[in-house]
């Protein structure tokens, strides 16, 4: 049995999100978002730079106030409440944190005095791959070292939520694999973990629940299941050398028939979703013939998360 | 079943161990930094040395001995070294880098954080008088000591002057900060009575009593060479310190 010393016990949701309104003078940053976040799970928000992501996550850190609406973690006011929470939360900044002049082993330990019952600093450098670079200077550090510094300060202090702002950006695949394992360990053993991530893939991989953001609203919800299998289960890609003629995506819909969803991305570019199989493939192939139109690329997939949010969206999640 | 690694067990230190534990690291960084070990000694002590060598060839209007005069002034030049322009210098930088924010999420809070600093200030001030003292006695100075009145003295101008900086970190950019921090340093240093008496500045001098600095150095002085409490000049630092510190808590952004 672990030992708790706060009110853990307590059966409020990880995160609850309502209505929250966040602007920047005249620029809407998120537009009356709700969203919750069960305990003991990995949810992503995942959305396009500059779609409220960071925002979002900063009211629930108790850096910034809600206009409107309201946000709880752990069933507390992250602005009111703030001493009583931050104990209980850890998080990890997109970048910085740190003096320029400390040294990795140093900020981490310092940030662990902070903490209670802080976890032993050199395991979780060990962890972290930080074992080498424990006396370098923060300044020195890599861009990948100087993230992994920040997650182990945000996991220190042994949390009962996390919150993660684009853990691996920047990573090479290997180290995000890593830290991707790490964050399932977390989950393994009784943490909430809230990431931010514009990685399609990382959302896809890791969480449990993914909520979409665009333009500082939700537009969908659910598990990597729910959202790539909704009510499809393909998608087929055509690119083409060309921009297609007026009314192509009209045109190919009624080649393709009633179930299937056509949505053109941009000038060279349709994506086709629905029950989509080989035939729906040659169907497409045919029609390119008949509108004289020759494909650079046309390929038949799994609808994954990138597709639902193009077809959400219209636009790719592009980085 | 055992607990994982990262079973949850959060809950924030004691208070008095998160100060002391931002007071050493403080410390330890201000120590670390070459320009800032330039600010909080070696000018301190290249100034003692040169004024006392040179107020024997210029005709200086002293009432005492030069060293007697110079070191508590120069004990009060590094005060103000470390509590305005070191302090806003890396304050500065710490809104920059983000530290101010990441600590702001940490347990510990922000009058923590300001405990922090002002307790390594002091630590550092301590460091900075037991070497200027030491050079100052080698040069033979006798100095008449208020224990009271140093004290004093030096925690009312910490206060003043670390309020000031703070103002002056937590409004402007970092590069911005150090070059002012830097520029009022020079100007308080030469014109502004912390080295010189006040009475030395003719006319002037009854400006610059009333600037934290000239207030700091003349309190300073009636406290090693009068062995005396200078309230007045306690009082002007006070009314500083109350100044700056209503002024940063209105104007001072985390970020």
């Amino acid at each position: 049995m672990t030992s708790y010393t706060g009110r853990v016990s307590d059966a409020a949701p990880a995160v609850v999100v309502d209505g929250l309104v966040m602007r920047y003078g005249d620029k809407v940053a998120v537009d009356e978002l709700s969203l919750t976040v069960d305990r003991g799970t990995i949810t992503a928000v995942l959305g396009p730079n500059g779609a409220g992501k960071t925002t979002t996550l900063e009211t629930c850190e108790g850096y910034r106030k809600p206009q409107r609406g309201t946000v709880r973690v752990l069933g507390l006011d992250p602005v009111r409440q703030r001493r009583d929470l931050l104990p209980r939360i850890g998080v990890m900044l997109q970048g910085g944190g740190a003096w320029s002049g400390v040294r990795a082993m140093e900020m981490l330990n310092h940030v662990a005095t902070l903490h209670a019952h802080p976890l032993d600093t050199e395991m979780l450098a060990d962890r972290l791959g930080l074992a080498d670079c424990g006396r370098t200077p923060y300044r020195r550090l890599s861009g990948g070292q100087q993230q992994r510094v920040g997650l182990a300060m945000a996991l220190v202090g042994r949390p009962e939520i996390v919150f993660v702002d684009e853990p691996t950006a920047g990573m090479d695949p290997q180290l995000r694999r890593t830290t991707w394992e790490l964050l399932e360990e977390l989950r393994r053993d009784g943490v909430s973990v809230v990431l931010t991530t514009h990685y399609m893939d990382e959302a896809e991989r890791l969480a449990d629940q993914i909520h979409i953001i665009d333009r500082g609203t939700l537009i969908a919800s659910g598990s990597p299941l729910e959202l790539t299998r909704g009510g499809s289960t393909a998608t087929i890609r055509l690119v083409v050398t060309r921009p297609f003629p007026p009314g192509a995506p009209e045109s190919l819909r009624a080649a393709l028939g009633e179930a299937i969803v056509v949505t053109q991305l941009d000038d060279v570019s349709l994506l086709v979703t629905g029950p989509a199989d080989a035939s729906t493939l040659a169907r497409v192939s045919r029609w390119c013939d008949e509108q004289q139109v020759l494909p650079e690329s046309l390929t038949l997939g799994v609808r994954n998360l990138e597709d639902v949010f193009l077809q959400l969206t219209g636009r790719e999640l592009a980085t | 079943m055992s607990a994982g690694t990262f079973a949850p067990r959060p809950g924030a230190a004691p208070l008095h161990r998160q100060v002391l534990a931002q007071a050493s690291m403080e410390a330890r960084l201000m120590l670390r930094n070459g320009e800032q070990l330039l600010l909080a000694v070696v000018i301190p002590v290249i100034v003692l040395i040169g004024a006392v060598e040179g107020a024997d060839r210029i005709d200086l209007d002293l009432s005492g001995r030069p060293i007697d005069e110079f070191a508590p002034g120069v004990l009060a030049l590094a005060v103000m070294s470390t509590a305005f322009t070191s302090l806003a210098i890396a304050t500065g930088f710490e809104r920059r880098y983000g530290v101010i924010k990441r600590l702001g999420s940490s347990p510990l809070p922000r009058t923590g954080l300001l405990a922090g600093k002002v307790l390594a200030l002091l630590l550092v001030e301590v460091l900075q008088g037991v070497v200027i003292t030491a050079v100052a006695l080698a040069l033979g100075w006798e100095p008449d000591l208020s224990v009271v009145g140093v004290l004093l003295t030096v925690i009312a101008a910490t206060a003043a002057f670390a309020s000031l900086g703070l103002l002056l970190a937590g409004s402007l950019r970092a590069e911005a900060t150090l070059a002012a921090a830097n520029l009022v340093y020079l100007l308080l240093m030469a014109g502004g009575a912390v080295v010189l008496p006040s009475t030395a500045y003719g006319g002037f001098g009854d400006v610059v009593r009333w600037l934290p600095s000239g207030a700091l150095g003349d309190a300073m002085r009636s406290g090693l060479i009068d062995g005396a409490v200078d309230w007045t000049g306690l009082v002007v630092l006070t009314a500083w310190a109350v100044v700056g510190a209503v002024l940063t808590a209105r104007t001072f952004k985390w970020e």
